[in-house]
């Protein structure tokens, strides 16, 4: 799974059938060694209620289909996680809630 | 499978896994030989591995072939500690 931060909200009117009433959120994916965004983005189907700036990680491939959400939908990405806190080497380099 | 370190913990409470006490780890990419390669993955682990141990992942569907993690929602998943890796018969990682 990547790490990534909530950048935005994706809207669309005109979609295919079964994804309708689904939640895309756009995602920036985050460097975990300096918690910064990598201007890489992902359009991901929210399966957890994930908000904007929040930290998470998704699935990607088939694995993204494997939640009560997104199951039988052409998803390629959904979010599986919202981060509390991330310790990496020994240090807290991000706790939710904290800039 | 590609190797990696374990470099640290990732902690969720609001998740979609529904996997009652799933263990997530911060893995960083590695050569064979146990050199960082800057790649960072979030992956389950369910071999009970540790910060500084070299370990195999599993990427993508394959993932989702154990007990654990059946039908779940990983894509990456630490399926194996490393003690020691053989390259044309010279140990270049040992644990």
């Amino acid at each position: 799974m990547q790490l990534a931060r909530v950048a935005g909200t994706v809207v669309s009117t005109r979609k295919e059938q079964r994804i309708e009433g689904i939640k895309f959120l756009l995602l920036e994916k985050i460097d975990a060694a300096t918690m910064e965004g990598k201007a890489e983005y992902v359009v991901a189907m929210d399966s957890v209620g994930a908000g904007s700036g929040e930290v998470v990680f998704y699935a990607s491939g088939s694995s993204s289909r494997m939640t009560a959400v997104t199951e039988g939908r052409p998803s390629d990405a959904a979010i599986i996680a919202i981060v509390d806190a991330i310790d990496l080497g020994g240090d807290t380099v991000y706790r939710k809630g904290e800039a | 499978m590609i190797f990696a370190q374990v470099v640290g913990t990732v902690v969720a409470t609001r998740r979609a896994d529904d996997l009652p006490g799933a263990k997530y780890l911060l893995v960083e990419e590695c050569t064979h030989r146990n050199q960082a390669r800057g790649r960072y993955h979030v992956a389950l682990d369910v071999v009970d591995s540790g910060v500084g141990e070299m370990v195999m992942i599993a990427q993508g569907s394959s993932c989702r072939q154990t007990e654990a993690s059946y039908q779940k929602p990983v894509d990456a998943l630490i399926c194996g500690i490393v003690d020691l890796v053989d390259e044309h018969g010279r140990i270049v990682y040992r644990k």
